[in-house]
């Protein structure tokens, strides 16, 4: 449960970039070690990217790619915060990140479909 | 966890993947279209020496951004002594780093 | 005085109010009468004053000058002098413990040591860098410092936005909120002289880089301050003598 000091939209945005980032280190192992296959077992390397055929797996793709979306997008918001003179819209901006991820991870799933 | 040098790590390490993540995310909305195969993306990718300073610039920063970034959970959840975690943060720094490389000279190699 | 009498329904509230020696505690219920334009201040004296002398609690103003009576109601942080019952009653339930990330000395009265020492850790104090013999700089109110400056003043060391926040909960070494803010309002004081001195003192292990932007200090902030602008100023101030420095 989310307790009552927390229950604003700004920590959610925090929790959203906390658990994208952690989701993201933990993919990029597998990510590279897949990868490296193409220079020693070239078939396996194929073997794994026939999986991405399965719509199950196209919907993890699109996880992954909106919590790549919303971990810059919302890292971007928290650059300008730091960097850039103050802005008082800060829940605009975090809402913006989630849409403009939505948007890159949606238009990346349907063209995987 | 974090003093003024590692602050700075973290965050000229995101500067730096901004314009790369972007790229990357427009490459995969553009690869995926008709399925992946090994032989279409090693035909883009091999031998070519721009990807391969892409991609090796995404891995090195990627690496300094995830080490900093897995110490500080690390740390404010389970409040890790800093010599176990200076540790910690070397090895995924290093790991990230080597399973990276491998994997970009896997894709960009002739 | 109409604004003390009871509600004429003789309606009341359940109260949940921590008690604690220091070490352990529990929560004591009590049936509190309702009353119009009463606060949760008006609610921890009357259980003082009609049904347990023994609970302890701070208060000293009354008026939302003084920052002496935060307490967390209904597990957020709060003036309680100036936050009405009526704002936050659920279920006609109050639940009242005593300011989150501080040791507690008995029941609702926290030990506001650690709050203060971080203020002098951050440098939260002035540097003179004039003799009684010089004359007293002018600062106009409309430089862009002064500006700054005056965003961040107005804190009044309550200790809501040190409660609120979930870095200084993870990592107890973190500076806070309230002591950051306070050292970003010295880099903008002109006078000041301990610029440097103060950037090396927010740029340690506990310091204004470990903030997450979380912004719940924004949120609680009973005089509506933004530390997490102040602590961005830092940040920015740091950065800048990162590079500049190792020349």
């Amino acid at each position: 449960m989310i307790r009552p000091h927390r229950s604003h939209p700004l920590w959610y945005a925090f929790l959203l970039h906390r658990v994208s980032g952690l989701a993201l280190v933990l993919f990029l192992p597998l990510h590279f070690y897949v990868l490296a296959f193409a220079l020693t077992q070239p078939e396996r390397l194929d073997g794994f990217l026939r999986w991405t055929d399965y719509t199950i797996v196209k919907l993890a793709e699109f996880g992954l790619v909106f919590l790549l979306a919303i971990h810059i997008f919302g890292g971007l918001r928290l650059l300008a915060l730091e960097f850039l003179p103050w802005s008082p819209r800060q829940k605009t901006l975090a809402a913006s990140a989630v849409a403009a991820s939505f948007l890159v991870s949606g238009t990346f799933f349907l063209q995987a479909v | 966890m974090l003093d003024l040098r590692l602050y700075m790590a973290q965050r000229i390490s995101a500067l730096i993947m901004i314009p790369l993540t972007l790229g990357h995310i427009a490459m995969m909305i553009y690869a995926v279209q008709g399925g992946l195969s090994a032989g279409e993306i090693l035909a883009r990718t091999q031998g070519s020496l721009a990807w391969m300073l892409f991609y090796g610039s995404f891995v090195a920063a990627v690496s300094v951004h995830a080490a900093i970034g897995l110490r500080v959970i690390l740390f404010e959840s389970f409040k890790i002594k800093e010599t176990i975690l200076n540790a910690l943060s070397w090895t995924v720094f290093l790991g990230l780093l080597y399973m990276g490389a491998r994997a970009v000279y896997a894709v960009t190699a002739l | 005085m109409s604004n003390i009498r009871d509600m004429p329904n003789g309606q009341t509230m359940e109260v949940r109010v921590w008690r604690s020696d220091g070490e352990g505690g529990r929560f004591e219920g009590f049936d509190v009468p309702q009353r119009e334009s009463q606060t949760i201040l008006d609610v921890v004296s009357w259980i003082q004053q009609n049904a347990d002398s023994t609970l302890s609690y701070r208060f000293a103003c009354r008026v939302g000058m003084c920052g002496s009576c935060a307490m967390m109601v209904n597990g957020q942080p709060r003036w309680t002098c100036r936050t009405h019952v009526k704002k936050v009653l659920k279920n006609n339930r109050l639940t009242v413990e005593p300011l989150r990330n501080l040791p507690v000395i008995k029941d609702l009265v926290a030990d506001m040591d650690p709050f203060f020492d971080k203020w002098v850790k951050a440098e939260g104090v002035f540097h003179p860098s004039k003799t009684r013999a010089d004359a007293i700089e002018a600062i106009s109110s409309e430089h862009p410092m002064r500006v700054e400056a005056d965003r961040a003043i107005e804190c009044i060391n309550c200790a809501v936005c040190y409660a609120a926040c979930d870095v200084v909960e993870a990592n107890p070494d973190y500076l806070g909120p309230a002591a950051l803010n306070r050292a970003w309002t010295l880099m903008n004081d002109e006078r000041d002289a301990g610029h440097d001195v103060r950037l090396d003192a927010v740029s340690q292990k506990g310091g204004c880089h470990n903030c997450h932007s979380q912004q719940s200090c924004v949120r609680f902030c009973p005089n509506e301050l933004n530390p997490t602008a102040s602590i961005a100023g830092l940040k920015r101030e740091t950065a800048k003598s990162f590079f500049r420095r190792r020349d």
